[in-house]
C-alpha cells in the first residue's frame, strides 16, 4: 500500500529582516518503511518531529527532496488529485468540513468532490450516521458541534468516499473519554470489517496501545523504531518494578539486582530486571512479604525513554 | 459542471446564513451613497459635465458602484490567505479538486447573492430619491455580462493576492494594499474620467478598471457598438491574464509549500 524509500523533506528557511540567512532544516531524513494493505499503525513522535511533514508527503501535499515514495501504486506529489480520490485524510485540528453550513451539507458537497454514485452514498452515509451516532447533529451548521460531534463529522467526511487509505492526525485531540472511545471502536471496525489501511499519528498513546499492531516512531526526521508494541516494551521497557507490603514500616531493602524507588510506609518499590520469582525469593529471604505485585512498564514511560535518549 | 454548480450554492449558502450583516451592510452601501451622491451634486452645481458624465450620470455612477461593492467584492478578501496561514490548504489539497477552480465557482455562487440582497435594495432606495440614467435593453444585458466578467476579473487578482501568504509569513501588508489599488483604480473611490487625462488612459488600460468602471460606462451608455466589444474584450483578457497568473502561482507554491502550523 505504501513503500517508502530513503525519503526526505528539507526545508529553506530565511531568517532575518535585511541580512537574510539561509537555514536549512532537515524535516525528515532518509526514512524507509513499507505498509501492507489492512494494516492498522501508529506513528508516533514529539512534537516537531517530522510526522506530519511525512504524512504531507504520503498524500502528495509537499514535494519530497530525495528519495522514493509510493502510495497505492502512484508517485502521490505527481499524481496528487488521481491519489486524493482513494484516500481519506483527517487531520485533528483543522476544519475541513465547511464552517457556516450544515454538516449534511458539507457530505452532499463532498459527495460530488469525489464523484460518489447516489447510490453508494446513500449507503456509506446511512452507515455512519448510525455507527458515529450523526442524526442529532447532522442538520446543524458545523460552527455550532461540540468538537466530539464535529471529529464525528470529520471522520464521516474523511470516510464517505470509501477510501483504501485513511491518514489521520490526531484523531481523538480534545475528546473526553467516551467520544475517544467511540472515535476508536469506528476505527477498528472499518480496519476490520472494510479493510481500510489505516495509518495514525498521535500523542495519545491509549490510541496506539488499543488500535496498532505496529508502530513507528519518529525523532528528529529520523525512523527510531519499526515494529509491534510487545517489542518496544521489551527492548526499551525492560525493567520492571516490584511493588512488595512488609509486615511494617522499614529501612529500603538491599537485594542483590534490584533497587529500591520508593518508600511509603511499609510498601516499597523495587526497580529490576530478570526474572520477578528470583526477586521475590531474594526479598523474602531478607524481610516477611505480606503482598506483592508485579508492574509491567506502561507504554508512556517507554516513549519518554526513548524521547530522552 | 454539477460540481461547480454543488460549490456555486454552498457560496450562496455561506453569505445567506448571515443575513443580519447582509442587511447592515446594505445599510452602510445605502448612507454612503447619499454621501457620496451630495458630494457630486454639489461639484456639479459648477459644472454641467466633467469627463463626460453630466450630473445624472455621476449620481447614477454612485448607486452603482456602492451596488457592485459587494457584487465584485472589492474589499479585502482573506479567506484563501487565512487558510494558507493556518495550513488549512493542507486538507484542501488532499482533495481531488483544483483550489482555483473551487474557489472561483465558490466566488461565482456568493456574488448573484451579494447582488441581490447588498446590491439591489441600496440601488432601489437611491432610485427612489434621485433621477438616474438608466440602460437600454442592450446595455442592460451587455451591463449584465461586464459585471460577470468584472467578478472574475476581481477573484482573479483576490486569488494572486492571497496567495501572497504562501511566501510571506504577514501577508496583511500585501492585502491592504492591493485592496488600496483597486478601490483607487477601479473608480470605485471617484470616477476614473475624472482624473486627468494620462492617469485616465493608463486606469482604463489596467484591470481594475473592468471591474468597476467598465460596467457603469456600459450601464450609461458611453461604450457602444466597437468600443463596448472592445472594453468587454479587455475585461476578458484581463480575466484570463488574472486567471492564469493565480494558476501559476499556485503551482509554484504547490512545488515548494510550506505547510505552516507543523
Amino acid at each position: 500500500m505504501i513503500e517508502v524509500e530513503n525519503l526526505s523533506k528539507r526545508f529553506v528557511v530565511r531568517r532575518g529582516r535585511f541580512r537574510r540567512e539561509r537555514h536549512v532544516v532537515d524535516a525528515v531524513k532518509e526514512i524507509s518503511f513499507g505498509v501492507e494493505r489492512g494494516e492498522l499503525l501508529g506513528y508516533l513522535g514529539p512534537n516537531g518531529a517530522g510526522k506530519s511533514t511525512t504524512i504531507k508527503m504520503l498524500t502528495g501535499i509537499l514535494v519530497p527532496s530525495g528519495g522514493r515514495v509510493s502510495v497505492g501504486g502512484l508517485d502521490p506529489s505527481r499524481k496528487r488529485i488521481e491519489l486524493a480520490r482513494r484516500i481519506g485524510a483527517m487531520f485533528g485540528q483543522r476544519v475541513q468540513l465547511w464552517w457556516d453550513l450544515p454538516l449534511l451539507d458539507s457530505f452532499q458537497l463532498l459527495r460530488h468532490i469525489y464523484k460518489v454514485p447516489p447510490g453508494r452514498y446513500r449507503e456509506s452515509l446511512a452507515r455512519f450516521r448510525e455507527v458515529l451516532e450523526l442524526d442529532a447533529f447532522i442538520h446543524t451548521p458545523v460552527r455550532q458541534l461540540s468538537l466530539g460531534q464535529r471529529i464525528r463529522g470529520e471522520l464521516t467526511a474523511a470516510m464517505l468516499h470509501g477510501p483504501e487509505l485513511l491518514f489521520l492526525d490526531e484523531p481523538t485531540i480534545g475528546l473526553d473519554v467516551v467520544a475517544k472511545q467511540r472515535v476508536r471502536d469506528f476505527l477498528v471496525e472499518i480496519n476490520r470489517d472494510d479493510g481500510v489501511t489505516v495509518m495514525l499519528t498521535t500523542h495519545d498513546l491509549g490510541d496506539i496501545e488499543r488500535l496498532c499492531n505496529r508502530l513507528l516512531v519518529i525523532d528528529h526526521g529520523s525512523l527510531i523504531w519499526d515494529g509491534g508494541i510487545p517489542e518496544l516494551k521489551e527492548r526499551y521497557g525492560g525493567e520492571r518494578v516490584l511493588v512488595v507490603d512488609l509486615e511494617g514500616p522499614s529501612e529500603p531493602l538491599q537485594v542483590d539486582g534490584a533497587t529500591v524507588e520508593r518508600v511509603e510506609g511499609p510498601r516499597q518499590w523495587l526497580r529490576f530486571r530478570g526474572s520477578a520469582s528470583e526477586l521475590t525469593a531474594r526479598v523474602a529471604a531478607a524481610a516477611r512479604i505480606v503482598d506483592l505485585q508485579v508492574q509491567e512498564p506502561d507504554i508512556e514511560e517507554i516513549v519518554r525513554r526513548i524521547y530522552m535518549r | 459542471m454539477r460540481l461547480d454548480w454543488e460549490i456555486a450554492k454552498r457560496g450562496w449558502r455561506r453569505y445567506a446564513a448571515y443575513p443580519w450583516a447582509t442587511v447592515a451592510g446594505a445599510f452602510t452601501n445605502s448612507i454612503f451613497g447619499f454621501l457620496q451622491a451630495y458630494i457630486l451634486l454639489a461639484v456639479y452645481r459648477h459644472r454641467a459635465a466633467i469627463g463626460g458624465f453630466d450630473a445624472a450620470d455621476a449620481v447614477t455612477y454612485v448607486w452603482l458602484a456602492q451596488s457592485m461593492i459587494m457584487t465584485v467584492y472589492i474589499f479585502s478578501w482573506w479567506e484563501l490567505a487565512w487558510r494558507i496561514r493556518d495550513g488549512s490548504i493542507a486538507t484542501d489539497l488532499a482533495r481531488p479538486l483544483d483550489p482555483q477552480r473551487y474557489w472561483l465557482a465558490y466566488d461565482l455562487g456568493r456574488a448573484p447573492y451579494h447582488f441581490l440582497f447588498r446590491g439591489l435594495p441600496p440601488f432601489v432606495l437611491g432610485a427612489l430619491v434621485f433621477h438616474l440614467h438608466y440602460p437600454s435593453p442592450l446595455d442592460a444585458l451587455a451591463f449584465v455580462v461586464s459585471l460577470t466578467l468584472a467578478v472574475v476579473v476581481s477573484f482573479g487578482f483576490r486569488f494572486v493576492y492571497n496567495s501572497a501568504a504562501f511566501w510571506l509569513l504577514d501577508f496583511r501588508g500585501v492585502v491592504t494594499l492591493s485592496t488600496t489599488v483597486v478601490i483607487f483604480f477601479s473608480g470605485m473611490a471617484i470616477p476614473i474620467r475624472f482624473f486627468p487625462h494620462a492617469l485616465r488612459e493608463l486606469c482604463y488600460a489596467l484591470p481594475f478598471a473592468g471591474v468597476i468602471q467598465t460596467p457603469v460606462d456600459i450601464w450609461l451608455g458611453k461604450r457602444e457598438g466597437l468600443a463596448l466589444a472592445g472594453v468587454i474584450g479587455l475585461q476578458l483578457l484581463w480575466a484570463l491574464v488574472l486567471i492564469g497568473l493565480g494558476r501559476v502561482l499556485l503551482a509554484r507554491a504547490t512545488q515548494r509549500l510550506v505547510v505552516q502550523g507543523g
